[in-house]
């Protein structure tokens, strides 16, 4: 069985499909809840509210289905909304609850300034990744971030980012103005992106390869 | 240091990318995924494709563009030029592009931009604005700077984004393939009152007039056309890539283009640097390469 892309009718699938295709994996795109149990990894992508997205996953029967595959131990990588579809709850167009497998929530950038410049809601663009504080980029080891550099470029489109109640699920961390914010998680073999691997460039498809082995090797 | 893009900005008719002046006398430069490998491999931030016919004609001919694009080259897209409704955004965005530009069809039902930023994203939509200005005000027009709308086109800015819209793509119609440099009041007027970011797009002749849109014009994000194109038609590529009916050898004694001053996205870049802006953001991602 291969991997399963989650469609839930929000999200780009094709760059993410192209990006696994890119790196050798077999990838299927399904909102069948039967693929998910059999599948040796789950990527969960997403745009979109956050409540609209759960209210996807409840009508197609998905929301137990993908719980449960995170307390499987096969691989599951949620990018950008599928990051924050992972926590508890979010604060996106009134509180709506989230899958809940990491404990926290997903608020708003709060504008932040500086240099008398208001930074821009969304974040659009590219923003550096570092290792949790502490940390050295050897906390990446056997994760999708194996490989790269303290500092490396990660390319974003969000308003909302993850705030993860235990500090030991932060994988990553950026900077937009002065609010530092989780860019990563991970709670076991559940890793979450708030960055686009697949709109990366090279360093992106990194990722992919780093995930790529995560599920040869489980 | 500022943190700002630089995206290439592909105009395409059919099969062609093309290049105008105020958006119309269209030329064409040859096949648009040529130089979007090209663009990728200088590092490009984000690339822009739009399809400068479609809205005319009310068809929508770049998805096999967008596909084969979006299958080598791994950075965002953004597409243009045609799309009226939630299931073109979404045929376009499953053909690969990562986010959407529209105007006409937001022009003609405002309410599409809230409908599509709710279904897919507020960073993933797009609202181009073309403004033409009339004394010290602007007008929006659609389809490609043909099309009067009456809207002003600060006054529409604002609403789109209330509507939803997670970026602007701003372009003067007058400053548009003249590389006599950006309209700033209109790119700093909508920068600044708006909480979204801003693209500002029409009239770079020079790294200079790109550093003046940052700075003066508080841009978040430039669009390049004529200015790459030219370098990359002049320097860098294989003629072959280009198309048989552009007379190559005129644009290389530098004829007809003199307001241009064609450069490499890593010339522009590294100018750029010296006024405290930083763009092409992935340059440094190679150097950090294990």
């Amino acid at each position: 069985m291969s991997v399963a892309i989650v469609d839930f009718g929000m999200g780009n699938l094709f760059s993410v499909s192209k990006a696994l295709e890119h790196v050798g994996i077999e990838a299927i795109i399904t909102s069948s809840p039967e693929c998910l149990r059999e599948a040796r990894a789950v990527v969960l992508p997403g745009m979109g509210a956050f409540g609209d997205a759960m209210q996807e996953l409840r009508a197609r029967r998905l929301v137990e289905p993908l719980r449960n595959f995170a307390q499987s131990g096969r691989p599951f990588l949620g990018i950008c909304l599928g990051l924050q579809l992972l926590l508890e709850k979010s604060e996106e167009f009134g509180l709506h609850e989230g899958l809940g497998v990491m404990a926290g929530r997903v608020v708003r950038f709060d504008a932040p300034k500086t240099d008398e410049r208001a930074l821009k809601v969304p974040q659009v663009g590219w923003n550096a990744l570092r290792p949790p504080r502490s940390f050295t980029n050897a906390v990446w080891l056997h994760t999708p971030l194996e490989g790269l550099k303290d500092g490396v470029q990660a390319y974003f489109a969000h308003s909302y980012h993850a705030l993860p109640s235990d500090p030991s699920n932060v994988l990553a961390t950026s900077r937009y103005g002065n609010v530092e914010f989780a860019s990563a998680l991970r709670r076991g073999s559940v890793f979450g992106l708030q960055f686009h691997p697949e709109r990366s460039g090279a360093r992106g498809i990194d990722v992919y390869h780093a995930f790529a082995k995560l599920v040869r090797d489980q | 240091m500022l943190n700002v893009r630089l995206i290439p900005r592909l105009d395409i008719k059919g099969p062609n990318l093309v290049k105008g002046v105020h958006l119309e006398g269209l030329r064409v430069l040859g096949k648009p995924e040529h130089f979007a490998r090209h663009y990728d491999d200088e590092g490009a931030d984000e690339l822009i494709f739009v399809d400068v016919v479609a809205s005319l004609y009310g068809r929508n001919s770049l998805t096999d563009i967008i596909r084969r694009t979006a299958s080598e080259i791994f950075i965002p897209l953004t597409v243009g030029g045609g799309l009226r409704s939630l299931d073109d955004i979404r045929d376009v965005l499953r053909a690969g592009a990562d986010k959407v530009a529209l105007n006409t069809a937001a022009v003609g039902r405002p309410e599409l931009v809230r409908e599509a930023s709710r279904r897919f994203g507020s960073s993933t939509i797009v609202v181009s604005i073309e403004a033409v200005r009339r004394g010290d005000r602007w007008e929006a027009y659609t389809d490609n700077g043909r099309e009067r709308t009456g809207l002003d086109a600060v006054t529409w800015a604002h609403r789109v984004v209330e509507l939803g819209a997670g970026e602007l793509l701003v372009t003067s119609v007058d400053r548009e393939g003249t590389g006599t440099g950006f309209d700033l009041d209109l790119v700093r007027r909508i920068a600044e009152s708006v909480p979204v970011p801003v693209i500002a797009s029409g009239g770079a002749g020079s790294t200079q007039h790109i550093g003046e849109a940052f700075l003066a014009g508080r841009a978040d994000a430039v669009a390049v056309a004529s200015m790459a194109h030219y370098h990359l038609v002049k320097h860098n590529a294989v003629e072959a890539e280009f198309a048989p009916e552009l007379n190559t050898a005129h644009l290389r004694l530098g004829r007809g283009f003199s307001r241009v001053q064609d450069e490499s996205l890593g010339e522009i870049q590294r100018q750029l640097e010296k006024l405290g802006i930083a763009c092409l953001h992935r340059r440094g991602q190679e150097t950090q390469s294990p």
